[in-house]
């Protein structure tokens, strides 16, 4: 691997793996609305047009269900597409070809094909663009067989995710959160992957685990730096990949510590925290839970346009302290 | 249906007089023209805001296009409604609203339309027949649809228009929706505002037909391409839609040909299109351009136009005092208003 290491943001981090990969493979090439000359509504793909050229950077009419389908259609002709939705809230429009199709192909046909198609959701709350841009659907999809979710939560590994998500036979939906885009981090240079599947302990401790995915993750990071003042020792697991779910790094967390909290921005309800939740309680680590499971979601609501309303929608930082604290604080 | 039609100008009966002169009473038209300038002076001062960090989230104005909104909503009634979408301000206004309420709602407040929960984006007036700015891109067609469907059920003599942007003629939803508008004859008028661009995409590139009015062909509804500038001509080609439509013929697709003269949000560095082309429509200014004509017919001097222009400006103020005077929403409310009957 390339030595050479630097401080990208996220979104260059992930344009460089997108130009990696086209580099690499004549068959990799992007769709999505706005992606060219404009570079994306959150300037992923930004210059990348320049690059490639029209053709392997194709800006799409606003119609997501024929887009992302025709994506779909061109990875079994044997293309490596790279769909983009603008946001994360018009996939819902091509749940269809997302839901009935992609995820169901290979095994629909006895597993004579396979779907090598990658979808980008730029994600989450936060900016002020109100319910309907700023969704965290991301557990619509783990609930899909077929699919593979991921949620990187770095640029590091939003880069090589990309690059492993390329490679991957099957259809791979990366949700991005749209706080995250700006956020630098080191970043190295060439081909590299990180592994769908595999969660990342990002910061070790005796007394609690968290379990984070994307944005919450930093949060979580945040939060156990003021938990150490206090001399709570959490530790911090980033998921990175909600389908297929890293259960032995969890699980194996939970039997250290005792303790578990899930945090993420989805609605709490159905959501990813259920999930890490019952394959915590269904497994070995049930017997050494010293307190009940917590789950930090976002609130039984539609995001407000408000700001404060916005924020207090979902997780932040001072939350998950106060969680960590009462779990660890009530029972010995 | 054949191709699409250009309206006919000169109105046959009044001479050489536009359309709306024979139509409307001179009050009736200083106050088209007041509307045109509320909208034009709501959306430059919502603009400050947001630059000064007054006003957070997305904006997307609508400066430029001020005579589609103004001249469809002209033929409506109380009881009529629209749909609008993602750049909805002028539509919102032109169906009545009140700029007050208006900035109460971009300020986030409780006194603001949506009370502060959904900001530019989705601004409404329910209780003036507007259902809606959309965040989705032809999320309103099948609403306005099903709104006329209620209207035809409940024997109402109301209209529905639907209000949408070139760009939304390529999602599926514009098609469906048409179809079943035309199938059943519902009571809907279709109003896309060809602005050139979805985004960054021009409508050359991203739409397979030269007019979206075309498309009305393959749904069997008449399809009219209006000069979106001139308010004369987007007045006349609503009022016969709506006429139509209240006579159970069913609906009408109109293409308001117009132009989008700041970028498409907040984030729109102009790559996609030339200064020049830019330049050129801002000389088309519908507005100086409404004025100029009312001028000729004699209907308003420059004192006049001082006067609308001063009251606006009044407007705009208290709008803006009462706005930042307005409450927040309290945090305990957080999930007020998901349902009806609230769930413990
Ligand atoms: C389903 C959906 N896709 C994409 C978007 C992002 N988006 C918002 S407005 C817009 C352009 C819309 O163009 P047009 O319909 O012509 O309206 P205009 O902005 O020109 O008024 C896009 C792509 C969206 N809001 N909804
Ligand atoms: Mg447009």
């Amino acid at each position: 691997m390339n030595q050479d290491i630097r401080a990208l943001s996220y979104a260059e981090a992930l344009r460089e793996a997108m130009a990696i990969a086209m580099e690499a493979d004549e068959r990799v090439f992007l769709m999505g609305e706005d992606i060219g000359v404009y570079g994306g509504a959150f300037q992923v793909t930004g210059d990348l047009i320049e690059r490639f050229g029209a053709d392997r950077v194709m800006d799409t009419p606003i119609s997501e269900l024929g887009g992302a389908g025709v994506a779909v259609g061109a990875a079994l002709g044997g293309m490596r597409p790279i769909y983009e939705f603008q946001f994360s809230d018009f996939a819902m429009l091509a749940m269809e070809q997302i839901a009935n199709q992609a995820a169901k192909m290979r095994f629909m046909l006895g597993g004579a094909v396979s779907v090598p198609v990658v979808m980008r959701f730029p994600a989450g709350s936060g900016t002020g663009a109100a319910a309907q841009h700023s969704q965290s659907i991301e557990a619509w999809f783990a609930h899909i067989p077929g699919l593979k979710v991921i949620q990187p939560a770095t640029p590091h590994d939003v880069k090589g995710m990309l690059l492993a998500a390329v490679a991957d036979p099957d259809p791979v939906m990366i949700f991005e959160h749209k706080l995250l885009y700006k956020m630098k981090g080191p970043v190295p240079a060439g081909h590299y992957t990180v592994p769908i599947g595999e969660a990342e302990i990002r910061c070790a401790g005796r007394d609690v685990t968290i379990v984070a995915t994307s944005i919450m993750v930093h949060r979580s990071l945040a939060a156990a730096a003021e938990l150490e003042r206090e001399n709570i020792s959490a530790e911090v697991i980033d998921l990175r990949t909600i389908r297929p779910i890293d259960r032995q790094t969890v699980i194996e967390s939970v039997k250290k510590t005792s303790r578990l909290i899930c945090v993420y921005e989805g609605v709490k309800t159905m959501g990813i925290g259920a999930e890490i939740s019952a394959m915590v309680v269904e497994s070995e680590a049930f017997d050494f839970l010293d307190a009940p499971i917590l789950r930090l979601g976002g609130a039984e609501t539609p995001i407000p346009y408000n700001p404060d309303l916005e924020r207090a929608a979902v997780p932040q930082t001072p939350a998950i302290v106060e969680a960590a604290r009462r779990l660890v604080t009530a029972k010995a | 249906m054949a191709k699409a039609k250009t309206t006919k100008r000169p109105d046959a009966a009044g001479g050489n007089r536009p359309f709306i002169y024979n139509r409307y009473a001179p009050r009736q038209l200083r106050e088209a023209l007041a509307k045109m300038q509320r909208i034009r002076r709501f959306e430059e001062c919502a603009e400050e805001s947001y630059m000064r960090g007054h006003i957070h989230g997305t904006m997307h104005l609508s400066i430029g296009q001020e005579a589609s909104a103004v001249g469809i909503c002209m033929p409506l009634n109380a009881g009529d409604q629209l749909t609008s979408t993602h750049r909805g301000h002028g539509h919102c206004l032109a169906k009545g609203a009140e700029i007050a309420r208006m900035f109460a709602e971009f300020f986030g407040r409780e006194d603001g339309y949506c009370k502060g929960r959904g900001g530019s984006m989705h601004i409404a007036d329910v209780a003036n027949g507007n259902l809606g700015a959309n965040g989705i891109v032809a999320g309103g067609l099948p609403i306005a649809v099903g709104a006329a469907l209620a209207i035809k059920k409940l024997k109402k003599p109301n209209v529905v228009v639907c209000f949408f942007g070139d760009g939304a003629n390529n999602e599926g939803a514009f098609h469906e929706s048409l179809n079943m508008a035309s199938i059943w004859k519902l009571p809907v008028v279709f109003v896309c505002e060809n602005n050139g661009y979805g985004m960054s995409m021009s409508a050359a590139r991203s739409t397979a037909v030269e007019n979206v009015a075309d498309r009305a062909a393959a749904y069997a509804m008449p399809g009219v391409i209006v000069d979106g500038n001139d308010l004369s001509a987007v007045a006349e080609a609503s009022q016969i839609a709506c006429d139509r439509a209240r006579a159970g013929d069913g609906p009408t697709l109109i293409e308001n040909k117009t132009y989008r003269w700041r970028g498409h949000s907040k984030s729109d560095r102009n790559r996609y299109r030339t200064k020049e082309e830019i330049e050129a429509w801002v000389a088309k200014d519908p507005i100086i351009r409404f004025q100029d004509e009312m001028k000729s017919q004699g209907i308003v001097d420059d004192a006049a136009i001082a006067e609308i222009r001063a009251a606006v400006e009044q407007e705009i103020e208290a709008g803006l005092e009462f706005a930042k005077a307005s409450p927040p929403p309290r945090i305990e409310d957080l999930t007020r208003f998901v349902y009806t009957d609230p769930i413990p």
